[in-house]
């Protein structure tokens, strides 16, 4: 082997290796901290169909009148729902605080709610208010709950309003 | 001084080091489309073999994979290594590719088609890489999974939210099948497709690297995966955030926007980087050249231009003109990128021919014809007045060869090298020029794709039009290099100049001795 193959031979290995390296290093670093090791996450995350604004009314025979023929149903049921209100503290302090619209061109399907708030470990005093009633004033569910989160946990907090409303997981 | 950005030098350094270590014909930087396609085909390899062990479900998949790394590790193990390296490596080569391709301005022009498409087939890379991900289901898979629904979710189209899914055990077997049907066939077969079309505008499309890169880049992978084999992060837990992950940043490097922006803003950021690669090409536009132009008088549709030109730019279709030839050529101006390779293609751009009147080629550059070549020729030999008259050729998109210019050297340039006819050197020979030193583009490497590879093959003898044996080869050299290999290129000439002079020498001597032998007689 000439001292030339030699050279460039050697020369191969050494890119190989650094290309590897490279190749290496970023396939797992540097490593990504997404949480600090002192907190935990509290996941608000529910799908809800809120009140519809109005109720059902039965039509009187002089309104049905007006209508087509083939549009007369006795009552008439408004698709639109109420937009949903909601507030979540943490120790006091307001963490999440919407007011979402009914998504859709009728503004008539559920709403979805996703967060996460990262909390210090330890022990928190959780209070959600959530209005979901255009009608109503004040909260239609109230939710309070004092919760001991390990470090790097994740409490989701669901509701399901045919249960109890808001729980946590 | 050299006149160029320093992007451009930057990267010619570097092509110079890989040449220096690899050589022209295997250098990584002139193969990464092939080299691309090599550790696509050990990632589907190994991606077949995990295949046969990984379970497709919840529970099943986390286990699987321990089995795999662990269990089997002598086999299993090391594809997965090679599986995950060699994806890793790919991505390495797509993102060099693309810095080739801008920072030797190969974008523009009628090239725009390669790069709009050639930037999504990133995207299609990375989520497929992304898929790969998740179905390990350790932790990692968790966090892209939950962050990826979070991202869909963020979608103006999407209604619903997917993120809750992973939240609330809605998570089935049947989803990770479709995971493992989009990773293992939807996804892949949709990269081929993009992949297919990124090159549709190109002619003579390599897919296999040098066998003796391909042979070097496995090894390299399969030590790699033996000295540091693929790990999981634990099993996926619902119940827990993980706090540091061994994020593969070739492919995962948009989720930690999610810490800093909304999904929303992270759409924005991504979307809109994409789209700011996709118009690079427009920013400034490219002028092109006029495309070539056909005079079927000329022409009798032999095809090889067809053949030569790099961008699929010249169709051959049936004659229309009446002739006595079955084909002609007809080219698509909208993909000719005015390189005249196909000038030096026709053989009927010979000089000899038409010797009193304007040469007329089958194919011919309207801005700069045959006809000019030949005047350009005629031209710069008789503005030698040295003993060794040295004609240099040379093209636009290197080093600039006006710097040679001496009173032995006089210059031609030509808007790639594979535009010269190959009797244009028995030519200007012919005509008087002492030698003949051809340079353009880096051996391996051309502005125009194959112009010096055509003009290698045609003077070896291995492709029409052939430069023919009366040409006398001892007084045609070439010496190729980029715009930093300027000091090379001079050194070349001076050796080639002094060679000249030695066989002017030797001939005129034979000469004399010629003339004696007859008087003597």
């Amino acid at each position: 082997m000439s001292e030339l193959k030699a050279k460039s031979l050697l020369l191969q290995v050494v890119n190989y290796a650094a290309f590897m390296a490279i190749v290496w290093y970023f396939s797992f670093s540097p490593p990504y901290r997404q949480l600090a090791e002192d907190k935990a996450v509290v996941t608000l995350a529910f799908g809800h169909a809120a009140k519809r604004v109005s109720e059902c009314t039965v039509l009187s025979q002089a309104e049905l009148e007006k209508l087509a023929p083939n549009m007369r149903k006795p009552m008439d049921c408004p698709r639109q729902r109420s937009p949903v209100t909601i507030e979540l503290r943490v120790n006091g302090t307001i963490e999440v605080g919407d007011s979402l619209q009914a998504p859709g061109l009728y503004q008539d399907q559920s709403i979805d709610v996703y967060r996460n708030i990262k909390v210090p470990h330890g022990e928190h005093r959780l209070s959600i208010w959530m209005n979901d009633d255009v009608n109503v004033d004040g909260p239609t569910y109230h939710f309070e709950q004092t919760v001991k989160l390990r470090p790097a946990q994740r409490l989701v907090v669901s509701f399901d309003a045919k249960k109890n409303g808001f729980s946590v997981n | 001084m050299i006149k160029t950005n320093p992007i451009k030098l930057g990267y010619r350094v570097l092509e110079a080091w890989f040449n220096l270590s690899f050589g022209p014909s295997w250098n990584p930087l002139y193969n990464l489309g092939t080299l691309t396609f090599f550790f696509f085909w050990v990632v589907l390899v190994s991606g077949l073999y995990l295949f046969v062990f990984f379970d497709t479900s919840i529970v099943g998949a986390y286990k699987s994979v321990e089995y795999i790394t662990h269990e089997q590790w002598y086999m299993a193990g090391v594809m997965r290594s090679l599986h995950r390296y060699a994806s890793d490596a790919a991505v390495i080569t797509i993102i060099l590719h693309m810095f080739r391709e801008f920072s030797l301005d190969r974008h523009r022009g009628v090239r725009w088609f390669s790069w709009f498409t050639g930037v999504p087939t990133l995207w299609f890379v990375i989520t497929l890489g992304i898929t790969g991900y998740w179905l390990v289901w350790d932790e990692l898979g968790l966090y892209i999974a939950i962050l990826s629904s979070e991202l869909a979710d963020a979608m103006p189209f999407i209604s619903g939210s997917m993120a809750r899914n992973f939240l609330e055990g809605q998570l089935t077997d049947r989803f990770f099948t479709l995971m493992g049907f989009l990773h293992l066939l939807g996804q892949p077969m949709l990269l081929v497709l993009v992949i297919w079309i990124h090159v549709k505008r190109l002619s003579h499309v390599k897919v296999s690297a040098p066998r003796g890169l391909a042979i070097g880049s496995f090894v390299a992978l399969l030590a790699l995966s033996l000295a540091a084999p693929v790990e999981s992060h634990g099993p996926a837990d619902l119940s827990k955030v993980p706090t540091v992950l061994n994020l593969d940043w070739f492919y995962l490097n948009v989720y930690p926007l999610l810490d800093y922006y909304t999904p929303r803003q992270t759409w924005m950021i991504t979307l809109g980087t994409t789209l700011l690669l996709m118009i690079l090409p427009w920013i400034p536009p490219k002028k092109t050249g006029q495309a070539a132009e056909v005079h079927l008088d000329q022409c009798n549709g032999c095809g090889q231009c067809a053949d030569d030109c790099p961008f699929d730019a010249i169709d051959v279709r049936a004659r229309t003109d009446g002739a006595r030839w079955a084909h002609e050529v007809v080219v698509h101006p909208n993909q000719c990128a005015a390189c005249g390779i196909c000038v030096g293609s026709c053989p009927s751009s010979n000089p000899f021919r038409q010797k009193n009147e304007a040469l007329v080629t089958g194919i011919d550059m309207p801005q700069y014809p045959a006809d000019d070549l030949r005047s350009r020729t005629d031209a710069a030999i008789a503005s030698l007045s040295a003993d060794t008259k040295i004609l240099v050729f040379g093209c636009d998109n290197t080093f600039d060869v006006s710097t040679l210019e001496s009173k032995n050297a006089a210059v031609v340039k030509v808007f790639c090298i594979g535009m010269l006819p190959s009797t244009l050197m028995e030519y200007a020979l012919k005509k008087g020029a002492g030698g003949i030193l051809i340079t353009g583009c880096r051996t391996g490497d051309c502005y125009f794709r194959f112009g010096n590879v055509w003009l290698d093959k045609r003077f070896e003898g291995n492709r029409r039009p052939r430069l023919r044996a009366r040409a006398d080869r001892r007084r045609i050299t070439v010496s190729r290099g980029a715009e930093t290999d300027g000091a090379r290129i001079k050194r070349a000439l001076t050796d080639f100049q002094k060679t000249i002079g030695d066989l002017n020498a030797s001939e005129s001597g034979e000469r004399r001795d010629d003339k004696d032998l007859h008087v003597g007689t």
